[in-house]
C-alpha cells in the first residue's frame, strides 16, 4: 500500500539529470546569472569592434558575418604574444586540483564552473583549430568545432569568472585561469560582446575619468561635503585641495569611495589621516579612478585607462603616488602598470614624509598602498590611537583576491587591524590570506541582474563569516576594497544578516585621535560608542 | 527486519544513518553528475559549504521531528539549505521536493518494518508533519526571493547613497 502511494507520489517528479559528456549539453543561459549586453555607445566611445544594440537575453546577438574569423585569427594572434597563453592552453593535464577551488563551482554545483573546465570551453577550440592531434581526432583528442552555441557558451562563463586566481594557487603547473578569462575576454570583445556593467564605466572613464563619470566640481562638491560630515563628528575643518601642482604627493583611489556606502566613511578616513599627519598630497579630478574596469576588456584598454595616473602625476609636479583601498586597481598597478606606462622616471622613490622609511617595494612604480603607508605609522607610532573607540565592534578581515594573490599584500591590514580594534578574530585558514574567498562581484560582475550569480559566488566567503560570526558573535566585516565594500554588504545581508562590511581606513580613522577634536560620541557612520553616553568614551574604557 | 515491539521512532533511530544517507543521495541526484562525487565530499565545511550545509541541515531536521523539536527551529535549518535553492535556479516546487524526497526516503527504509496498522497509523502521523514542513518551506522560499529583490534596490540606494544625503542635507524633501 504505502509503496503504490510512494510511487503515485513520485511519478511525475524526474529525480536524475542525464548523464552527458560536458561537450554535450548545451548552455542554458538562467535569468541572474548574466548581465546585460555592452550599449553601442559605450563601445563606440572607445573605438571597440562591432558596436551595436543587442540584447544578451535574445538568440540573435547581431555577430558580424566573419565572426568565426574574427575570434580566430584573435586567438592565432594572443598565442603569438602571450606565452604564457600558449603554455596555459597545453600544459593542463585536467588533474583536478583546482576543480573544486573556485568559489563559483562551491556555490553552484554547475561543473562547468570547475576552473579546469571553464578552461576547456576555450582549450576545446584551440585544440580543434591549432593542434595536430585535434584536427586529425576531433572530440577524442578533446577537441570541438567553433559555433555559436560555443560562442554563448564563452560568454556565460567567462562573465561567471572573477579572474581571482584561487584556482591558480592550487594548480601544480601554475596555471593562471584568470589569465584563460582575460584572454577569452577578449576575443569576445573582438565581436563585441562585452557587458554593459564593464563597457559603460570604462567609456566613463575614458571620457571623465572616472567610472562614475563624475566631472571635476561633482568631485570636489563630493569630497567636501564629506569634509562638512567630519567637521560636524570632530569639529576639525579640513580643506583638501584638487589638482595643485607641486604638491608633494598624488592620491588616486576608487570613485566608488566617493559617492557609495559605505565606500564614503573610508574616504572620510583618508581625508581625516592625511589631515592630522598635514601631509602635502593633492587630489585629482582627471586622475580620479583608481579602479580600471579597462582591464577586464583587453589588456590595451587597461593600459590606455591607466595610463592617465603617469601623466597626471606628470602634470602636477608629485614625486610619488598613494592608492587607496582598492582590489583589481592593485593587481593592475603591482603587475602591470610599470609595463604598459613605465617607466615613471620622472618620479621619485617613495618616502614616508612622516617616519622616512623608504618604500622600497615600490622603487619602480612609485605608488604605495594606503595599508603599507598607515602600518609604517603605525609602527612608528606616529598617531594616538584609542582602540576602544572601535569595541563596538567585533571584527574579521576579509582578504580581497587582488591585494592578497596579486601583490602579497597579507600582513600590513592585519597589522593596521590589531592597532585599532580591541575585537579582531580571523576566520578559517583555508579561507584567508593567498587562499581566501572571492566575493563574487569581482572583474566587473557587481552589476544588479546578475544579483543570483553574485550570490552563488559569494556563498563559500559567505559561509566561513558566519562560522566566526555564530562562534565569536563578529559583526563587522573589514576589507580593503572599494568592490568589497559594496558587493560583500549585499552578500552579508543575504547570508549573514547582521554582518556589515567596513574599509580599514575606517576603523583607523574611528580610532585615531585628531588634534583638537571634539569629545566624540558615535564612529564615523553615527554609531554611538561603546560608554559614550553622558561621558568620554575614552577616558571610560581607554587602554593605550 | 521487523522487530517485535519496535515503535516507528526507534526504527527510525535505528535508521537514522540510512535516511539521512538515502535523503541527501536523492538531493545530490538534482545536481549535475560531474558535481556530485565533490558534493558527497562532507567532511570540510568550508571546502564544500553547500554539501556540508546540506547534509547539517537535513540531520538537524531530522533530529528536529524525531524528538518534536520547535518548528521555529526546524525552520532555521529549512532556511539554510533553501536559501541556498532559492538562489541556484530551483523553482518553489524543486523546493517543496527536498521535503518529499524525505517523505519516498522514510517509506523506502522503513518499507521492511511497517507490516502493521500500529505502525503505519504512526508512518502517516509521521508524514503529517513531514507535510507541515513542506508548506514551511513554500513560505521560506519566498522570503528569500523577496530578500533577493530587496538586495537590488537597497543595492541601488546605497550607491547613490551620496546624492541622497546631500539633497536632505541641502532641505530637498524629496529626490
Amino acid at each position: 500500500m504505502s509503496n503504490s502511494k510512494s510511487e503515485e507520489l513520485s511519478s511525475d517528479i524526474k529525480y536524475t539529470l542525464p548523464e552527458e559528456d560536458w561537450m554535450d549539453v548545451p548552455v542554458r543561459m538562467k535569468k541572474g546569472m548574466y548581465c546585460h549586453g555592452a550599449n553601442e555607445n559605450s563601445l563606440i566611445t572607445v573605438g571597440f569592434p562591432n558596436p551595436r544594440q543587442w540584447s544578451s537575453s535574445e538568440t540573435n546577438w547581431k555577430l558580424p558575418e566573419n565572426w568565426q574569423d574574427i575570434v580566430l585569427t584573435g586567438m592565432a594572434e594572443r598565442l603569438e604574444k602571450y606565452r604564457s597563453f600558449h603554455i596555459f592552453m597545453d600544459i593542463c593535464v585536467r588533474c583536478g586540483a583546482c576543480a573544486d577551488k573556485c568559489h563559483f563551482f562551491l556555490g553552484t554545483g554547475d561543473p562547468k564552473n570547475m576552473p579546469v573546465l571553464r578552461a576547456e570551453l576555450l582549450r576545446s577550440i584551440y585544440r580543434r583549430e591549432f593542434t595536430t592531434a585535434g584536427k586529425l581526432f576531433g572530440k577524442f583528442a578533446g577537441a570541438r568545432e567553433l559555433n555559436e552555441e560555443v560562442l554563448r557558451e564563452w560568454w556565460y562563463y567567462f562573465f561567471q569568472c572573477t579572474e581571482c586566481r584561487r584556482c591558480s594557487v592550487f594548480c601544480p603547473y601554475g596555471i593562471d585561469t584568470a589569465e584563460i578569462t582575460m584572454i577569452a575576454r577578449e576575443l569576445l570583445n573582438l565581436l563585441g560582446l562585452n557587458i554593459e556593467w564593464i563597457a559603460g564605466p570604462v567609456a566613463n572613464c575614458y571620457m571623465k575619468g572616472n567610472h562614475l563619470g563624475l566631472e571635476p566640481h561633482t568631485i570636489t562638491s563630493s569630497v567636501e561635503f564629506l569634509t562638512d560630515e567630519i567637521e560636524e563628528l570632530t569639529g576639525i575643518k579640513i580643506e583638501p585641495t584638487f589638482n595643485r601642482k607641486g604638491a608633494e604627493i598624488l592620491f588616486v583611489t576608487p570613485s566608488g569611495d566617493l559617492f557609495a556606502d559605505p565606500g564614503t566613511y573610508t574616504c572620510m578616513g583618508y581625508l581625516m589621516l592625511f589631515h592630522e599627519l598635514g601631509l602635502d598630497y593633492t587630489w585629482s579630478t582627471y586622475a580620479s579612478e583608481g579602479g580600471n574596469f579597462g582591464s577586464f576588456t583587453s589588456n590595451e584598454m587597461g593600459k590606455r585607462l591607466n595610463s592617465k595616473i603617469y601623466a597626471e602625476a606628470k602634470r602636477l609636479g608629485v614625486k610619488w603616488i598613494l592608492g587607496g583601498e582598492c582590489g583589481h586597481m592593485w593587481r593592475v598597478l603591482n603587475q602591470y602598470m610599470d609595463t604598459w606606462n613605465g617607466p615613471a622616471d620622472f618620479l621619485e622613490v617613495p618616502v614616508s614624509p612622516i617616519t622616512g622609511t623608504v618604500f622600497e617595494n615600490a622603487s619602480s612604480t612609485k605608488m604605495v598602498h594606503i595599508s603599507e603607508f598607515t602600518a609604517d605609522l603605525l609602527k612608528h607610532d606616529r598617531l594616538e590611537i584609542a582602540p576602544s573607540r572601535n569595541d563596538h565592534y567585533k571584527v574579521t578581515y576579509h582578504d580581497s583576491c587582488n591585494t592578497s594573490r596579486g601583490m602579497g599584500l597579507l600582513e600590513e591590514p592585519r597589522y593596521i587591524i590589531k592597532k585599532v580594534c580591541n575585537n579582531f578574530f580571523e576566520m578559517p585558514e583555508h579561507t584567508i590570506r593567498e587562499k581566501t574567498f572571492c566575493c563574487g562581484s569581482g572583474s566587473g560582475l557587481n552589476a544588479s541582474e546578475n544579483m543570483e550569480m553574485r550570490l552563488r559566488g559569494g556563498f563559500p566567503r559567505a559561509n566561513a563569516v558566519k562560522y566566526v560570526k555564530n562562534k565569536y558573535d563578529v559583526d563587522m566585516l573589514a576589507c580593503i576594497c572599494a568592490i568589497d565594500r559594496a558587493a560583500l554588504t549585499t552578500i552579508m545581508d543575504y547570508w549573514v544578516p547582521g554582518v556589515r562590511v567596513i574599509g580599514v581606513t575606517e576603523l583607523l580613522a574611528n580610532a585615531m585621535k585628531m588634534k583638537g577634536e571634539n569629545n566624540r560620541q558615535t564612529d564615523l557612520r553615527g554609531d554611538p560608542l561603546l560608554g559614550a553616553e553622558g561621558g568620554d568614551a575614552e577616558e571610560e574604557s581607554e587602554d593605550v | 527486519m521487523p522487530v517485535k515491539g519496535m515503535g516507528l521512532r526507534d526504527i527510525m533511530a535505528k535508521e537514522k544513518g540510512n535516511i539521512l544517507d538515502g535523503w541527501y543521495n536523492l538531493i545530490l541526484e538534482t545536481y549535475p553528475p560531474e558535481s556530485r562525487v565533490f558534493l558527497k565530499k562532507k567532511s570540510d565545511q568550508f571546502a564544500n559549504p553547500i554539501g556540508h550545509t546540506i547534509s547539517a541541515s537535513i540531520e538537524g531536521i531530522l533530529e528536529g521531528l524525531l524528538c518534536n523539536g520547535a518548528q521555529e527551529q526546524m525552520a532555521v535549518m529549512l532556511s539554510d539549505i533553501i536559501r541556498i535553492m532559492a538562489i541556484q535556479d530551483c523553482s518553489p516546487s524543486d523546493t517543496i521536493l527536498l521535503i518529499l524526497l524525505l517523505k519516498r526516503t522514510l517509506r523506502d527504509t522503513t518499507r521492511g518494518y511497517v507490516k502493521g496498522d500500529q505502525l503505519f497509523s504512526e508512518l502517516l502521523a509521521f508524514e503529517d508533519k513531514i507535510d507541515r514542513l513542506t508548506l514551511l518551506s513554500f513560505d521560506i522560499f519566498m522570503k528569500c526571493r523577496e530578500d533577493v529583490f530587496n538586495l537590488k534596490v537597497n543595492e541601488l540606494k546605497r550607491s547613490t547613497f551620496m546624492i541622497a544625503k546631500r539633497l536632505k542635507s541641502e532641505g530637498a524633501e524629496t529626490l
